[in-house]
């Protein structure tokens, strides 16, 4: 294994005009290594994915993904979307083959054997075969997840990012799609970098947390961030951290630290 | 209704040149439109495409008047209104009424070009319910010309452009140039929409371009199956339509309709028998009544 990071981000700063989201962030992450990207509404926990896919440049500082700069359409990355209906008409095997090679120009008909192959084994990891030739508008929340995990797995990707994937799911399914993530990572030694509004469902495979608030961030192991002097200090207001059962709970006076308000609500579904 | 099964004059009438060049464009026509509709249902653009029939019919109108060829004139409308309704989000919850507002004063304008028109009466009529029989052999090679070339862009587009069709936001996610197919895709639908107008009509290119898909969206999931299923649906519908109509001397609007919709209530029955009525295929949209 080389010593090339998965990801890495120098002094990287990003801002809309005069809006700074975050800026002089350092972080390294490691192959094999799940980070969770924590924070409230609007403080750039998608605009970093953005900004990994090659979608946003940086205001300043430099990223790397893999060793290189970051680039539209690079393969060596998986990414996997909230659960929004998917209302097209397609099959669960369709979306899986446009993970493959969506973004390929021209027919694609001299591959066609080994993409079979391929999208029958990504379908077989997630445990999706049985329903992979049904529509995707009838299959539950859950059923179209572990489709977005084969289809962001079916490249072989170095590094997965993951925006809110267990949004809206039951705990359940939370459990399930959390579990092939992890099963990924371990087994491929991929990066994982989690966004999410909510450690909790995933906080037993947590090697390492990035919170952000208000432009500024700590990266770290889950018990040296969330705790109450940490975030009170990120928030700069007083708050509390409540573990419950295993479970981390963030207590907070003001309504910008609300955790259960899930971010991209206002976009409205494809 | 006896002239509908006269098969001696059949044999007469497919002898005659001006009905086998207009076989020839209802052939070009349902082929293209059956390669795009499936496209046009998964990006909810049917009330564009209809809103761009009608802009091209005002496109047709205004070169009619200033003394230009109508296919040309056609053409440029509906590249000009396929843009600029294409690139409206789609999201935009404005979107539908934008396009009602667009292209109901599009429309209006057409009318009054038509008015200020000193020609005959039938020639307002061709634009608006086709003039398949006035297809001449210019037109003919123009149409095919027009044909193939949106269907070699699609064969190299298709894979990229059925990704950010179906899946924006991943596709985006892995560098499709969602933003630049969608100006390629409008480009290629106001062409395929141009092609409709000379033969079916501007109302009833929808009949064309977004009933098989639709249908074809009622039986299957998959996007190779349904193009296939398109392409037959919308030959059957033009060929036959226009073969029909042929004998009684009637529009072939009416009959290329017709068909069309039937195609569609069956392939509604099946999909429903098999329980797997998709949620996704459109409800079928209409304009503002014109009058004929």
């Amino acid at each position: 294994m080389s010593g090339v990071p998965a990801v890495s981000l120098r002094d990287a700063t990003l801002g809309y005009g005069d809006r700074i989201l975050w800026s002089g962030l350092n972080l390294d992450v490691e192959r094999g290594e799940f980070v969770v990207v924590l924070g409230p509404n609007g403080s750039g926990k998608t605009s970093l994915l953005r900004v990994l896919l090659g979608l946003q440049p940086l205001t300043s500082g430099t990223v790397r993904i893999v060793g290189e700069p970051p680039g539209r359409g690079n393969r060596r990355i998986g990414y996997i979307p909230q659960q929004r209906a998917i209302d097209a008409p397609l099959r669960g095997r369709d979306l899986v083959g446009l993970g493959l090679d969506g973004h390929r120009w021209g027919t694609g008909l001299s591959r066609i054997r080994e993409r079979r192959q391929r999208v029958d084994q990504a379908l077989e990891d997630v445990g999706a075969v049985a329903f992979a030739k049904a529509p995707v508008a009838q299959l539950s929340g859950g059923e179209q997840q572990r489709l977005r995990v084969a289809q962001a797995l079916v490249s072989d990707p170095e590094v997965l990012l993951c925006d809110e994937p267990l949004l809206s799911l039951d705990l359940a399914n939370q459990r399930v799609v959390s579990s092939l993530i992890d099963r990924r990572r371990r087994s491929a030694d991929t990066a994982v970098l989690f966004v999410t509004h909510e450690i909790n469902p995933v906080l037993p495979l947590v090697d390492r947390v990035l919170y952000l608030v208000d432009g500024r961030f700590r990266a770290g192991r889950p018990d040296e961030v969330m705790n109450s002097e940490t975030l009170s200090e990120l928030y700069r207001a007083k708050i509390d951290v409540v573990r419950v059962r295993g479970q981390i709970h963030v207590v907070g006076a003001q309504s910008a630290v609300c955790e259960d308000q899930p971010h991209h609500l206002h976009e409205e579904p494809a | 209704m006896d002239k509908l099964f006269d098969w001696d004059l059949y044999g007469k009438l497919f002898a005659l040149p001006y009905v086998q060049a207009a076989l020839v464009a209802a052939g070009i026509l349902g082929l293209v439109a059956g390669v795009l509709g499936p496209l046009i249902v998964s990006r909810n653009m049917a009330f564009a495409v209809h809103g761009t029939s009608e802009l091209s019919f005002t496109g047709g109108a205004a070169a009619l008047l200033l003394g230009a060829d109508v296919g040309h004139g056609a053409l440029a409308g509906a590249i000009v209104a396929a843009l600029v309704l294409g690139l409206l989000s789609r999201r935009s919850s404005e979107h539908d009424s934008v396009i009602g507002a667009v292209l109901s004063f599009g429309l209006g304008v057409g009318v009054l070009l038509l008015w200020f028109y000193p020609g005959r009466a039938s020639n307002k009529f061709g634009l608006l319910v086709g003039q398949i029989v006035g297809v001449d052999f210019a037109s003919i090679a123009l149409l095919a010309i027009c044909g193939v070339a949106v269907l070699l862009v699609l064969l190299v587009i298709y894979r990229p452009l059925l990704f950010a069709s179906v899946d924006p936001e991943v596709a985006r996610a892995r560098g499709v140039p969602v933003g630049l197919l969608a100006v390629i895709f409008a480009v290629l639908v106001g062409v395929a929409t141009a092609l409709g107008v000379q033969t079916v009509g501007a109302l009833l290119v929808l009949a064309l371009m977004i009933t098989p898909a639709a249908s074809a969206a009622r039986v299957t999931a998959s996007p190779l199956r349904a193009t296939a299923l398109a392409v037959i649906f919308a030959e059957t519908a033009a060929l036959g339509g226009f073969i029909l109509s042929l004998a009684p001397g009637a529009p072939v609007s009416a009959f290329v309709t017709g068909i069309s919709f039937l195609i569609y209530l069956v392939c509604w029955t099946v999909g429903r028998m098999r329980g797997r009525v998709s949620i996704a295929a459109p409800a079928v949209v209409t304009g503002p009544v014109v009058a004929r």
